[in-house]
């Protein structure tokens, strides 16, 4: 069990700039390649990277289950939010024109929001899958075997 | 210019072969391979030689995902998964010579069908005619955003991509659904109900 000082040390150093990287990949999607998408996964990448150096019940401290559920449906609704704002504000569904008194402000503030959303589902998804299937014991199998 | 824009064509070109020769040995291996554990790293090569080839192709944002989920996620839930149900694959009962007859048909059939298709990135090909120029000259002064890939994600296609976060949600709604326990109880205790229902 001390053997593993090394992978913990590089773990602690690495995560942080992980999910440093996510948040580039999220906002300089714009600009750059990336986006919600990809920037969810980094995020539960690194989670799921804390979890399988730390152990499982260290990473469910970190981040709830109860917490991962509920994000899990706080993108999706962020994302059909935005279209809800979009119609309350005169326009069509999701539709980003406007969102801001400028349209390509508007355009600008609505992909934000959206991607927002991906984000947020998307890690918190790939999150809940990696817990449940490490959470579940062997017990089924053991007696099979 | 001209030779330099062709050896640098050429230098792409034998890259991508030599990634999918990697990828089509990579393949074979998990073919041949019982050992389940050496199945999964050979996917998670698999995935990275795509990601890669995907990055020859300038489709970056794509490469991207495939490096993460593929080759990231999915190996992490696959040793999860061997974890759970032990590290063999188990001989298989029927010989496999009709599934190979169907998918060597199959195949066959695809590349003949590949022969009808427009030569790769040709720009007169109908999907770049239709509605790809005016996404790529209207995009980034409409929407703000240079990225043109984003620009059609997230406004141009943006009923498709609520789908796919629906899709998402869905999944991780029916997974939950399949394998999480109401409640953190003792294990002997679980299994004792497991039985008797």
């Amino acid at each position: 069990m001390r053997l593993d000082i090394i992978l913990r040390v590089i773990a602690k150093l690495l995560i942080p700039f992980a999910l440093v990287f996510a948040l580039y990949v999220q906002f300089h999607g714009d600009f750059g390649p990336g986006g919600g998408f990809q920037a969810g996964v980094i995020v539960a990448a690194s989670v799921i990277f804390y979890a399988l150096i730390y152990g499982l019940p260290a990473a469910r401290r970190v981040v709830p289950d109860a917490l991962v559920e509920i994000l899990l449906a706080v993108g999706v609704l962020i994302y059909a939010g935005v279209g809800v704002i979009g119609l309350l504000l005169g326009g069509n569904y999701l539709d980003y024109f406007v969102l801001a008194g400028d349209p390509v402000h508007g355009q600008h503030r609505g992909i934000l929001w959206v991607e927002l959303g991906v984000l947020i589902t998307v890690a918190a998804v790939m999150l809940k899958v990696f817990y449940v299937f490490a959470g579940r014991r062997r017990d089924a199998g053991e007696g099979g075997e | 210019m001209g030779t330099g824009s062709r050896s640098v064509i050429i230098l792409e070109e034998l890259t991508a072969v030599v990634l999918l020769t990697l990828m089509g040995a990579a393949a074979i291996g998990i073919a041949r391979q019982r050992n389940l554990f050496g199945v999964v790293m050979l996917g998670g090569i698999y995935s990275f030689l795509m990601a890669t080839v995907l990055v020859v192709l300038d489709a970056v944002d794509v490469a991207m995902t495939e490096a993460a989920v593929g080759a990231g996620i999915s190996t992490v839930l696959l040793l999860g998964a061997i974890h759970l149900t032990g590290g063999t694959e188990s001989k298989p009962i029927h010989r496999p010579w009709l599934p190979l007859f169907v998918v060597a048909v199959t195949g066959a059939m695809l590349v003949y069908g590949t022969l009808g298709l427009p030569a790769f990135s040709d720009p007169k090909a109908p999907i770049h005619q239709h509605v790809a120029p005016r996404y790529l000259t209207e995009g980034p002064e409409k929407t703000g955003v240079p990225n043109v890939v984003t620009a059609v994600l997230a406004s141009y296609r943006s009923f498709d991509t609520l789908g796919e976060t629906f899709v998402v949600f869905t999944a991780g709604i029916g997974v939950i659904a399949l394998l999480r326990r109401r409640t953190p109880r003792r294990p002997r205790e679980h299994d004792q109900e497991d039985r008797k229902s």
